[in-house]
């Protein structure tokens, strides 16, 4: 499989991140790079192996239900980059 | 005595022995970094005073007769760790703002020790490079160089900062992180020992994540020993992090001298690559003799999908990636580019922030979860995996460790192997399969190449069995005799 | 008779199903520490897990599986010993993470049933498709900067309930009884509060209409509906939208939309400029859930008696209509009151006094069932009064009036006034005497036959008694006078 420049964008466009014309032809190259390096794993037959997606196998634990956490809002919005009050603040949406 | 030459259990015991202060050994470290640090760009940021007030609390707590092993020695923590109070970058110019208001738990369990942070060691952004070239605060230069020459070499990645920190003797020991062979490949370049514990064994919780199901912390020193005692003080049941394993933690140190008698060492066919160096080759057969040597039994083995763990790695990691990395997004914490709309600042705040490895890291990941591609890719990556995975298992029922070279080559120049990304992803290939089977692997210093630079051995383990990894190291490493030092480097 | 629609073209069906999100009841929320609780000053519930900071990571709390587990058994479906969580990934400003955590692949909860009562009285059964454990998002508002959005993280990470119902739903009707149903149900578990206003539940309304017989056609998804009423409503005004596009020769096309509760109509949402692709993967920070088959076991036995269950017994055990035992199980604690009240008393007396006076009377002085007009012990110490034959029923309404009036215990207000029923005989025999004597002209039309003047002459007596003689036995001695 092989990517085209309007899909480079799409995937830019979902990934969130402004490319411009002249990456997109760079991109274009590198990510077919690596899809024609990974396109390797056709050979392998995975018939009735399951999918391994965590790198540890066990259970999971579960927490008690307290509250040990929050009550710091200053903490919280301290690193934002913009702020209105005790608010995060971002540009206008319209919906 | 010079005071930056020593290793950690050395420096702890005249710690104790009143030969010299926390504070004393502290300067030191702070004085070589100001030295050095311009030129090596080990650390992205340094902390000579926190540093300072670290040690004054170690000095008082020696003489209360409270001191552990790690009290009062200098580390530099690699600045994927976040730690509360001092910026914490992961080298990455969309964090250069962020000063987190909380400690990882290794971190934390280090100052817990009395561990002196010396500073924040420089990496590849997020994480995501074999070579430090990817920061966005500039490469590291590897303190060792070619016999004769003066040419810049990198110092592997991403955990570069951290081994250039600890080579140089700016640092004794360092935190580093390893998904791919973060920690292995560094330590390899530039003659430290390095280890990668089980998946579990160190809290993630606090660490800036590149891929959750492959990420581990892990000790750099420059003995077997030094790691063993700083991963005792870092791993352990963390609560705060649901992957972290309840298990208790063992006495590595302890495992130093178990010695190899006894004990069947695999050799893997499948790491004998077509174009593998001769020095390469040679160093792997000297393991080989050391081991059996001192009593252990070699038993060829096969991992037959070890082939495939690099395309599998080059799927999972960078999927895991592109969903890790989409809360940098200018709206809570960290650098923001404005935009005409919410979309927009997005775009541009991301554009700015991530550099060209990390966009093409997740551009692959956005992709290949993509609706009608996840199961070609994903899905197939992710089957592939668990086969990596019973690889080991069948291993493992015949062997007690793996031997195998660290890296395929010596350290490179800064602007080598950096014509496509996937040559560059190519010095991962004998890390990689660790890393997908979540099973420990550590780095020893076995040599050094015809160029003078050195060379390294992995000892891949049981999942939990660092003990043997640890037995297995130390054999090798009182074998190896390993003495040589970089030219580079502070006295 | 079965729902329909009458088009140009014909006859039509509405197909219909329900995404139904429901607020899960905890302390701490789903993967941190911070309060669930609702309101809390801007972002003073939040930790830095639910506000997605570098290196944070997520674990689970106990009580919300266990909750989630309760709504399955409820909801009579099967519990999935073995689930798993997944990232559903996309860019919101009140999504902290970049991702949602939710369960794609492997739901806790996979299908169950649900029964609902139409108003004929027609009962129908609901598939339940699966339900799954989800983090809910933060807050944007829009109004509170002349060029900003703000947003608030108090609600980010507090766990969701999706409940999706199989596409068995035919009239806004139906619609309306299954969403009351499900709130119904999860406010019994103790799993919602189900408070539609504060929206702790909403519905994402999946509508298409068909020609009866006809497979399915396209539907479309109606966002965030937070009404009963705006439930039937939209259902309504989409499937008739939909009937005018096809029968105009048009196409419907599957997309997502918004009710407009002022307009009536629902309206296409802003199309977004790529569309969704969510890019679902196995959540790498958890791991997967499994639980002990003695964990269910345990909530199961814990589990309180449901409404539908609760009706057949109030049925059966009290002996009153179904229809009342479904008015008295509406509300866990109504039920509960009734419970009280008819406990070793006339139980049909007493779910009429509660359906009748007793609801009125809560009403008109805006109490409620918690915070009720009159106790529940008041209330059966009004009945005892009539039972032993203290008052009569025509009195009793009078004290009823004066004990949410005054707050006075029923014996009390019957002393004080003395409207204890008279029941002796004799004073029973002049009044009626004196009545008809004094009726003489209608005496003689009962007489040649005018049975219904019977009434009169009992009113007559009962008024000359200020309402106080014993009902059956001035009966009786009217009848005997009479002759």
């Amino acid at each position: 499989m092989s990517l085209d420049s309007a899909t480079v964008r799409r995937i830019a466009k979902l990934a969130r991140i402004r490319v411009d014309d002249a990456e997109v032809g760079v991109l274009q190259t590198e990510l077919n790079a690596i899809l024609g390096y990974v396109d390797q794993l056709n050979e392998v037959n995975v018939d009735g192996v399951a999918p391994l997606s965590g790198g540890a196998q066990m259970a999971m634990r579960l927490r008690e239900d307290t509250v040990t956490d929050g009550e710091q809002a200053e903490n919280i919005l301290a690193n934002a980059p913009d702020r209105v009050g005790p608010f995060f603040a971002v540009p206008k949406v319209v919906e | 005595m010079s005071l930056l030459n020593l290793t950690i259990a050395e420096a702890a015991r005249a710690l104790g022995a009143k030969k010299f202060s926390a504070v004393e050994l502290t300067a030191a470290h702070n004085a070589a970094i100001a030295a050095l640090n311009p030129r090596l760009n080990a650390y992205i940021t340094v902390t000579p005073e926190l540093a300072l007030a670290q040690a004054k609390a170690a000095d008082a707590r020696i003489a209360a007769g409270s001191a552990g092993p790690l009290t009062g020695i200098p580390l530099a923590i690699k600045d994927l760790f976040c730690t509360a109070g001092v910026r914490t970058t992961a080298a990455s110019k969309i964090l250069e703002p962020f000063v987190p208001p909380y400690e990882s738990t290794v971190t934390r369990q280090l100052l817990e020790a009395g561990t002196v942070c010396l500073g924040k060691a420089n990496l590849d952004e997020f994480a995501m490079g074999s070579s430090n070239i990817t920061s966005g605060y500039g490469p590291v230069e590897n303190p060792w160089k070619r016999n004769g020459s003066e040419a810049r070499l990198v110092p592997g990645g991403s955990s570069g900062g951290s081994a250039a920190a600890v080579a140089a003797r700016l640092a004794m020991g360092a935190t580093g992180t390893d998904t791919g062979g973060s920690i292995r490949q560094p330590a390899a370049f530039t003659g430290l020992a390095g280890i990668k514990p089980t998946y579990g064994r160190c809290s993630r919780y606090g660490i800036v994540a590149f891929a959750s199901s492959l990420d581990q912390a892990g000790p750099m020193a420059r003995s077997v020993e030094d790691c063993a005692i700083l991963l005792g003080a870092m791993s352990g049941f963390d609560a705060h992090d649901s992957t972290s394993a309840a298990r208790a933690v063992p006495d590595f140190g302890a495992a130093i001298a178990r010695g190899v008698k006894g004990l069947r060492i695999g050799i893997p066919a499948e790491y004998r690559m077509d174009g593998m160096s001769a020095e390469i080759a040679a160093l792997w057969e000297r393991g080989v003799a050391w081991l059996r040597e001192q009593g252990a039994e070699i038993v060829d083995i096969s991992l037959p999908h070890t082939k495939y763990g690099l395309a599998v790695y080059y799927i999972v990691a960078p999927a895991e990636a592109s969903s890790n990395l989409a809360r940098y997004d200018g709206v809570r914490f960290g650098a923001r580019v404005d935009g005409e709309d919410l979309i927009d600042m997005y775009e541009r705040t991301r554009a700015a922030g991530f550099g060209p490895e990390v966009k093409r890291r997740i551009m692959i990941g956005t992709y290949v979860l993509s609706h009608g591609y996840y199961d070609a890719y994903y899905l197939k990556a992710q089957k592939v995996r668990n086969l990596i995975l019973r690889d080991f298992n069948n291993a493992f029922e015949k062997v007690d460790a793996i031997l195998t070279p660290t890296a395929p080559s010596a350290a490179f120049g800064l602007g080598e192997k950096m014509d496509d990304p996937v040559t560059m992803y190519l010095n991962d290939v004998f890390t990689v399969p660790a890393s997908l089977a979540g099973v420990p692997a550590m780095s020893i210093p076995a040599g050094l190449n015809a160029e003078g630079l050195p060379l390294g051995l992995q000892v891949i383990g049981k999942h939990f069995d660092e003990e043997t990894v640890f037995a297995v190291s130390a054999a090798l490493e009182r074998a190896a005799g390993f003495t040589a030092m970089p030219s580079v480097r502070a006295e | 008779m079965a729902y329909s629609l009458e088009g140009k073209t014909g006859t039509w069906e509405i197909v219909c199903g329900l995404e139904i999100h429901a607020q899960v009841i905890s302390e701490s929320k789903l993967f941190s520490g911070a309060s669930a609780t609702y309101g809390g000053a801007p972002n003073a519930h939040v930790s830095f897990v639910d506000a997605g900071f570098p290196g944070m990571l997520p674990v689970i709390n106990r009580e919300c599986v266990a909750q989630a587990v309760r709504t399955g058994l409820g909801l009579k479906a099967q519990i999935n010993l073995v689930s798993r969580f997944d990232r559903k990934n996309y860019f919101y400003a009140d999504l902290p993470n970049g991702y949602q955590i939710s369960q794609f692949e492997q739901p806790i909860v996979g299908t169950g049933d649900v029964e609902i009562e139409l108003q004929d009285g027609t009962i129908k059964h609901i598939g339940i498709t699966r339900l799954h454990l989800e983090q809910d998002a933060g807050k944007s508002m829009h109004d509170q900067h002349v060029s900003k959005s703000v947003i608030d993280l108090n609600r980010a990470g507090v766990a969701l309930m999706e409940i999706v119902s199989e596409p068995d739903i035919r009239s806004p009707e139906e619609a309306g009884a299954y969403l009351r149903k499900i709130r119904q149900i999860l406010r019994y578990l103790g799993t919602c509060d189900g408070n539609m206003e504060e929206g702790s539940m909403r519905a994402d309304v999946n509508v298409s209409v068909r020609k009866p017989g006809e497979a399915f056609r396209t539907r479309c998804e109606i966002k965030n509906v937070n009404s009963v009423r705006f439930v039937m409503h939209a259902v309504e005004a989409e499937a008739l939208r939909q009937i005018e596009v096809w029968e105009s020769g048009g196409e419907v096309r599957q997309e997502t939309r918004l009710y407009d509760p002022a307009r009536g109509e629902t309206r296409s949402m802003r199309s977004k400029e790529d569309a969704h692709d969510y890019r679902y993967f196995p959540e790498p920070d958890l791991l997967p859930l499994v639980l002990e088959e003695a964990f269910v076991a345990g909530l199961k036995a814990e589990l309180p008696e449901l409404p539908d269950e609760k009706r057949r017994r109030f049925c059966e055990e009290y002996g009153i209509p179904f229809y009342d035992a479904g008015v008295l199980v509406a509300e866990q604690a109504t039920a509960d009151f009734y419970e009280s009240v008819a406990k070793g008393r006339d139980a049909r007396l007493a779910a009429n006094w509660i359906s009748g006076d007793f609801f009125a009377a809560m009403n008109r002085t805006g109490r409620s069932i918690e915070n009720p007009p009159v106790s529940g012990a008041a209330l059966g110490e009004l009945i005892d009064l009539i039972a032993d034959k203290t008052i009569n029923g025509r009195i009793a309404k009078d004290v009823f009036e004066e004990m949410v009036e005054s707050g006075k215990p029923p014996g009390a207000i019957v002393e004080e006034k003395g409207l204890r029923q008279v029941t002796d005989t004799g004073a029973i025999e002049a009044a009626v005497a004196q009545v008809l004597a004094a009726n003489p002209d209608k005496v003689a039309e009962y007489k040649a036959g005018k049975d219904k003047l019977f009434g009169f002459f009992v009113g007559q007596v009962m008024k000359a008694m200020q309402g106080k003689g014993n009902p059956a036995l001035v009966n009786e001695e009217v009848k005997k006078q009479l002759g």
